[in-house]
């Protein structure tokens, strides 16, 4: 091969290492512009609404202004804290089950498609057959059944919450290398005792991610409480009656005649995003505390 | 102190793989004992049947009998309740990557619902002290991750992982094969204290390693177990031709 040739194939190289590059940073910018668009405008139409009303009074009537959102607050962390206590106990003992204990089984593999099933059922589809479950009718046993409560609205949010959060468990225990349970199984640590002490806790980091996933996914979530939480314009944290939520105050304001309320729906959506952030990253830096990172 | 281990007709598969055919040995007591052959001859299984890792893989199965002291382990006893008499060390450094040393090396004492602060704490110490790596992290025992130190490093703090739980033999499946120079030597270092307290078997590629740590040696081929005898003979005057082979370098 020649100085020429040798020349020529190198500008080549360095010509596709330049073009691959700049691919990769547009593809970037695309993924996140929309973000960035979404929250700009957010702030640009929500953030003249806020002021200190808004996070302590309950709606005021039509025509009357000002009032807040203070109770859809309190009534999204209610139903979210609802969700996330039947969705990540749930999620996580399914996933350990379908990554360690039944892998490979048949049992686990129908687990597993129904998972991924029940992960592709629209949100008003959860709604209604949560209504038809539990709101329509009293049923005996079943805590506040029979009619509009908070609790039916949790119950939605947390069968949602169930399969990301299963199937992110499964892939996150799957990652654990095999050494690492070896060495615990090496000690004479039981079967069940390595799983939730060590392959769990290694894989840790992951489950966190994917609970936060979930969260964040049911947090914004509508339909699946127009049948079940209801709504409420009053101050509520009663399981047993219907309650106000976040999402559920905005769909109903924007959709109204009222610049008021339009503009409150505004404020709305950019508070929930940004309480949205602060949960996730409150999640994060609590359970990221204590633990030492290594090298490998 | 270390005890005995007598082998008798150990037979293993994986799957319909016939991975160790009719293995008959006796291990002594308080020495080092050295297995050598090329990769796939049964070695590794072999030591995986001494403390029954072998049985993890579902598709694995053993018969014969393993006794190991007065204990027959396939017969009188749960594989948990062996693993703790049976020490193991890895061939790749596999400490717990969210534990930080103290943890680590304490983790099979409290994994086994142990938890005497005090106790823990002299065992630790013990345990790092004997694996020659105490002088090295005695500084940020609970303040670094067991993951965060060199692979040598990593490789000791598993031995200092399998002592803390006080066992009787040790199994070391190439542990040095993943390791420079430096850190191999201070293994095999190690190997030569540990032996007046342990049993220790080492499986290891690397035949001066063998001669240089260990009093017996066992010489593996395609499953079988061609010639057991003590270091010097196995090195100098080899009985079966295929040992000679093997250590001359004629093949594998």
């Amino acid at each position: 091969m020649n100085v020429e040739t040798y020349k020529f194939r190198s500008r080549m190289r360095a010509w596709t290492d330049g073009t691959v590059t700049a691919l990769s940073i547009l593809a970037t910018v695309l993924v996140v512009a929309p973000l960035i668009a979404i929250f700009a405008y957010l702030v640009y139409k929500g953030a003249s609404s806020l002021n200190l009303a808004f996070f302590i009074e309950t709606p005021k009537p039509v025509g009357e202004a000002g009032g807040g959102m203070a109770n859809a607050i309190v009534g999204s962390a209610v139903l979210l804290g609802l969700a996330s206590l039947i969705g990540v106990p749930i999620g996580i003992g399914g996933g350990i089950f379908l990554a360690e204990f039944g892998r490979g089984t048949k049992f686990a593999n129908a687990i597993r498609f129904t998972g991924d099933v029940l992960n592709g059922v629209p949100s008003i589809v959860m709604g209604m057959a949560v209504y038809v479950l539990i709101v329509r009718e009293n049923i005996p046993f079943i805590p506040f059944s029979g009619h509009f409560s908070a609790f039916s609205g949790g119950v939605a949010l947390g069968i949602m919450m169930i399969p990301t959060v299963c199937r992110t468990t499964e892939e996150m225990l799957l990652m654990v290398p095999h050494a690492v349970r070896e060495a615990a199984l090496g000690l004479g640590v039981p079967n069940w005792r390595s799983v939730l002490s060590i392959t769990v806790k290694t894989a840790s980091p992951g489950i966190i991610t994917g609970c936060m996933l979930a969260f964040a996914r049911v947090a914004g979530e509508t339909a699946p409480l127009i049948f079940t939480a209801l709504g409420n314009q009053f101050w509520s944290s009663n399981l047993n009656q219907p309650i106000a939520a976040l999402p559920l105050q905005i769909y109903v304001y924007a959709l109204s005649p009222y610049d008021d309320w339009h503009r409150l729906a505004w404020a709305g959506s950019l508070v929930l995003i940004i309480l949205i952030v602060l949960a996730v990253s409150l999640v994060r830096f609590v359970t990221s505390r204590g633990v030492l990172k290594g090298n490998s | 102190m270390g005890v005995g281990i007598e082998v008798k007709n150990l037979n293993a598969w994986y799957g319909t793989n016939h991975t160790l055919q009719d293995i008959t040995l006796n291990i002594p007591a308080n020495h080092a004992t050295a297995l050598i052959g090329p990769s796939g001859c049964g070695k590794s299984t072999f030591v995986r049947c001494l403390n029954r890792m072998h049985e993890t893989n579902p598709i694995a199965r053993v018969t014969g009998s393993v006794r190991i002291g007065d204990l027959d382990i396939y017969a009188d006893a749960k594989p948990v309740q062996i693993r703790r008499r049976v020490g193991m060390v890895f061939q790749r450094p596999n400490p717990f990557p969210t534990m930080s040393i103290y943890d680590n090396v304490a983790s099979g004492l409290k994994l086994n619902g142990y938890s005497n602060r005090r106790a823990l704490d002299e065992t630790v110490e013990k345990s790092l002290k004997n694996s020659a790596l105490w002088d090295e992290v005695k500084d940020d025992l609970k303040k670094k991750s067991g993951a965060s130190l060199s692979g040598g490093q990593q490789q000791r703090l598993c031995i200092a992982r399998a002592l803390a739980v006080d066992p009787e033999v040790l199994l070391m499946d190439e542990p040095a094969s993943a390791l420079d120079p430096v850190s191999t030597s201070k293994i095999e270092d190690l190997i030569f204290q540990l032996k007046s307290q342990y049993t220790i078997v080492i499986v290891t590629h690397n035949m001066q390693q063998a001669a240089r740590v260990a009093e017996k040696t066992g010489f593996f081929l395609n499953g079988r177990m061609v010639e057991f005898d003590s270091t010097h003979k196995i090195f100098t005057n080899p009985s079966d031709k295929r040992t000679e082979d093997y250590i001359t370098g004629r093949f594998g």
